[in-house]
């Protein structure tokens, strides 16, 4: 947490405004960067220092901080969240990077999702794909007493762990196919695990998978980079447990 | 003005039920005529939105994120309470009502109390029925923890993400009626203003982020469900968008502002360590149950932690506080770990930080079990400091949380503006002077599931209006207003950043309206503030954007309305000559440094009245308590 080291960068950023057909590469440099800031917090600096230059700032989504909201995400040298398996962005710390490297940023590229700025791209349709069934239909007010319907310890963990997707579209970035399928066989084994979500299972997996080629994600290869570069590990299992039900 | 709280009269215990059957309501197939405006999608938010949709009303949600996932309260750590006794230790209603009441030091209101005590089974029941997966017993029941400021395990939980998994029930649920043609979902919208006619809230004015134009929203209700504004602090444990704009554009169009001092520091984040840092994070305070907080015995002890034999370590909290432990409530462990680092026993860097060690879990529970209950914890503050807390104890500090205070409302959540519904962290309601871990969770929920789906349709019962075209003048006016706002701050033309003074204003307000206030700290905080104000007024440097998508403007909007939000805490926290809960005047405590409330005269809500001329007025909603009296609150 305390560091006397002070690092420079090279940060190549991938620059396109709001109203262009195209972007491009431009190297920004930042230097006196302590290895206790985060990667989003020397972009908070590089932008001051824009703003203060009358340059235009670097747009790059962004809130929690703290690796939950699913809001941040870009390439970092070619890899979604960067090289730390298991992290978003925002958990990145400059201390995982050398003095005097070059970071290549760039935004997710997929043909659902299109460009807004630089590395902010619209993730709507993962949205749209939730509401394809993503979902239990159970109105409020109507619910029985919770321990009527026991769920075994290890299924909860198992559907606990497919729910903690934050939906923050790296799957689909780091898929040759700009595939959505980890992200749909997520919500999936989560709501059908669960009794809860049974009854409407058949229905909600047809549904997210039409909905999935309808917003233009493409067809899973099999190449399992979504799950590689999950920042919550969700495990590529869960794709080949959607596609079994769905031929069940 | 006159506050009328409309509370229940009679017995406490049965108020809500008596109140629900007296509430008008509206006919199935009459409800698609009436228009709500909900304004925030978190968990009171979406929960709102999507009870009201499904009982027929017309609902649109604002949101200035992409999608209702990313609403902070997604980043709820520990847990949510509710009076179940699943663990047969004598849990009921009236037990955590009492702790309510008890935890939030007497400054909430007895029947919103035990309204959510009664609340809060039903809000299980419901998120089960939605999918949440909460944590179980082998044997397929719902497991439970304790948490700070209670003796009884009534925690319900989701491993460390409880706030995820309830938010993506409740916004699954939202996205549902979305789908189902009944909600009309607005994301990447900010709100700038309230439209009111004739003092009836009527809808909002809000800003495309992406296109930039200006929006005009009219309903028949409006739901403001925007959150807390603890970042006005500028380092907080928010996310690092949260704002109070919605919310304090509300109370300066008429809606009081009650007990905004009362923010809440939790004691258990990690430290800040660079000035450019932008936030601080929040490790749960269910990390107490297995951890020791701990400081060197000897002022000045510069040795790493495993150089301190154990005979020299202070186990503060448990020395202090025996039958409570490392579990006491947030606000005691937040003051006696500032005093002790200011008294020169702090670790870490400047002094500011605590151990909060679990050698000892790990050895009588074993790695596996530590790492099944904290994992995701432990994995996020390894990443933040790159420091393996399984090894070397967890370096924390006090960071400000939640905020207590918020706009006004009577016990049917309505503001000092009739129709606009205030609900969750927004609102000011049933937390008193503290709040009790995993209670925030129930309170947004309960709020947004069950007392606002009954409450609103009662006023859109009674109120029937006219729909209010947009080019009304009401509209129109309020447009033009945020038109020449905004207008008005890119014409200063000055040389500072609104992140600048933002960084000078959060250092101003920690110090002098943080853990610990003093009436000399705090009327020098209000200089500061004039002086920022000046800045601001004269010297922001607010650039023209080449394109509509403006964090800057944003910031700025946002900067401008936190600078009179400080100044309003501050007089708050002066006005208010006691201690209690989160505020603690230093001039009002005991030999043993403990709060004294002055019941006599403070047992009352303090609700703010905006006035342009910089004298806001102080009203007081007195309490009552019929069912407990109030004691003084102890945790030794």
């Amino acid at each position: 947490m305390s560091s006397s080291s002070s690092l420079s960068l090279t940060l190549r950023i991938w620059r396109q405004r709001q109203d262009e057909p195209r972007g491009r590469f431009l190297d920004h440099h930042l230097t006196g960067l302590s290895p206790d800031l985060s990667l989003l917090e020397a972009l908070d600096r590089l932008n001051q220092q824009l703003l203060l230059e009358g340059e235009r700032p670097v747009s790059f989504d962004h809130d929690c901080r703290e690796g939950i909201c699913g809001s941040c995400g870009f390439l970092i040298n070619g890899q979604a969240h960067g090289l730390r398996s298991g992290t978003t962005v925002c958990q990145l710390y400059l201390r995982e990077f050398s003095d005097g490297q070059t970071l290549t940023l760039e935004p997710w590229r997929a043909r659902a999702f299109p460009p807004i700025q630089d590395l902010v791209v619209d993730r709507s349709a993962l949205d749209r794909l939730l509401m394809a069934g993503g979902y239990v239909s159970v109105n409020i007010g109507s619910a029985p007493e919770a321990n009527v319907l026991p769920v075994g310890r290890d299924l909860a963990e198992q559907a606990f762990e497919a729910a903690s997707c934050i939906g923050c579209g790296a799957c689909v970035a780091a898929c040759p196919n700009a595939s959505a399928s980890l992200f749909v066989a997520a919500k999936l084994a989560h709501l059908e695990l669960l009794p809860q979500g049974q009854p409407e299972a058949s229905r909600r997996s047809r549904r997210m998978r039409e909905q999935m080629d309808a917003e233009g994600f493409g067809v899973c290869g099999n190449q399992l980079e979504c799950s590689a570069v999950c920042p919550k590990e969700i495990p590529s299992r869960l794709i080949s447990r959607m596609n079994h039900q769905a031929m069940a | 003005m006159r506050l009328e709280p409309r509370l229940p009269t009679g017995p406490v215990a049965d108020a809500w039920g008596r109140r629900r059957q007296e509430l008008a309501q509206i006919a199935p197939a009459n409800r698609r005529r009436y228009r709500v405006l909900v304004v925030g999608s978190g968990l009171a938010g979406a929960a709102a939105a999507a009870s009201l949709a499904e009982q027929g009303y017309r609902v649109r949600v604002l949101t200035y994120h992409d999608s209702p996932r990313r609403a902070h309260s997604v980043a709820a750590q520990g847990g949510i309470n509710a009076a179940r006794n699943y663990q047969n230790d004598g849990d009921s209603v009236d037990r955590l009502f009492r702790d309510t009441v008890r935890g939030g030091d007497f400054r909430a209101r007895e029947l919103g109390c035990h309204r959510l005590a009664e609340i809060s089974g039903s809000i299980i029941d419901q998120c089960v029925a939605l999918g949440v997966p909460f944590a179980r017993e082998y044997g397929g029941t719902l497991s439970n923890r304790s948490f700070g400021g209670s003796q009884v395990s009534r925690t319900f939980y989701a491993r460390g993400q409880t706030g995820q998994q309830l938010l993506y029930g409740v916004v699954q649920a939202l996205l549902r009626q979305v789908e189902a043609g009944r909600v009309e979902l607005c994301p990447q919208r900010d709100v700038l203003d309230l439209i009111s006619l004739d003092g009836v809230a009527r809808g909002a004015i809000c800003r495309h982020r992406l296109s930039g134009a200006l929006e005009t929203h009219t309903a028949d209700a409006v739901l403001l469900a925007s959150g807390g504004y603890s970042n006005v602090f500028h380092r907080s444990t928010n996310a690092v968008r949260s704002n109070a704009s919605a919310l304090w554009r509300c109370h300066r169009r008429g809606a009081l502002m009650a007990n905004p001092c009362f923010t809440q520091i939790h004691p258990t984040c990690i430290p800040s360590g660079d000035p450019d840092q932008s936030k601080l994070t929040l490790m749960s305070e269910s990390l107490r149950n297995d951890g020791r907080v701990w400081l060197p015995r000897r002022a000045g002890d510069h040795r790493t932690p495993d150089q301190v034999p154990e005979v020299e370590r202070d186990y503060f909290l448990e020395r202090l506080y025996p039958s409570y432990g490392n579990l006491v409530p947030r606000d005691v462990a937040s003051r006696r770990a500032r005093e002790l680092c200011g008294a020169g026993h702090g670790v870490g860097p400047a002094g500011r930080s605590i151990y909060l060690d679990f050698e000892e879990a790990i050895e009588r529970e074993g790695r596996g079990v530590i790492q099944a209950r904290y994992g995701n914890l432990f994995s996020m503050y390894e990443r933040i400091t790159g420091v393996d807390p399984y090894r070397e104890p967890m370096r924390i500090y006090p960071a400000p949380h939640y905020t207590m205070g918020g706009l006004w409302v009577d016990y049917h959540l309505m503001s000092t503006i009739p129709g606009l519904f205030v609900l969750g962290e927004a609102n000011f309601s049933e937390h008193g002077a503290n709040r009790l871990g995993a209670s925030a969770l129930m309170q947004g929920l309960a709020d947004g599931l069950f007392i606002a789906p009954a409450t609103v349709p009662a006023w859109l019962a009674e109120h029937p209006h006219p729909a209010l075209p947009h080019h009304h003048p009401a509209c129109r006016d309020a447009v033009e207003g945020v038109r020449q706002r905004i207008a008005g701050l890119r014409a200063i033309g000055g040389s500072r950043l609104a992140v600048d003074l933002r960084r000078l204003l959060g250092g101003l307000l920690i110090e002098s309206c943080g853990i610990s206030r003093s009436a000399a700290g705090l009327r020098s905080g209000l200089e500061g503030v004039a002086a920022l104000r000046a800045s601001f007024d004269q010297d922001l440097r607010l650039p023209d954007p080449e394109t509509p998508l403006d964090p800057e403007l944003e910031r700025a909007l946002q900067l401008e309305d936190y600078l009179e939000l400080a100044e309003l805490m501050l007089r708050d926290a002066l006005a208010r000559e006691e201690s209690c809960g989160a505020h603690f005047r230093e001039e009002h405590q005991s030999e043993s440094g403990e709060a004294l409330r002055r019941d006599a005269g403070f047992s009352h809500i303090a609700a703010w009245e905006w006035r342009s001329d910089g004298a806001p007025i102080r009203h007081q909603e007195p309490l009552h308590f019929r069912a407990i009296s109030p004691t003084a609150r102890s945790y030794r």
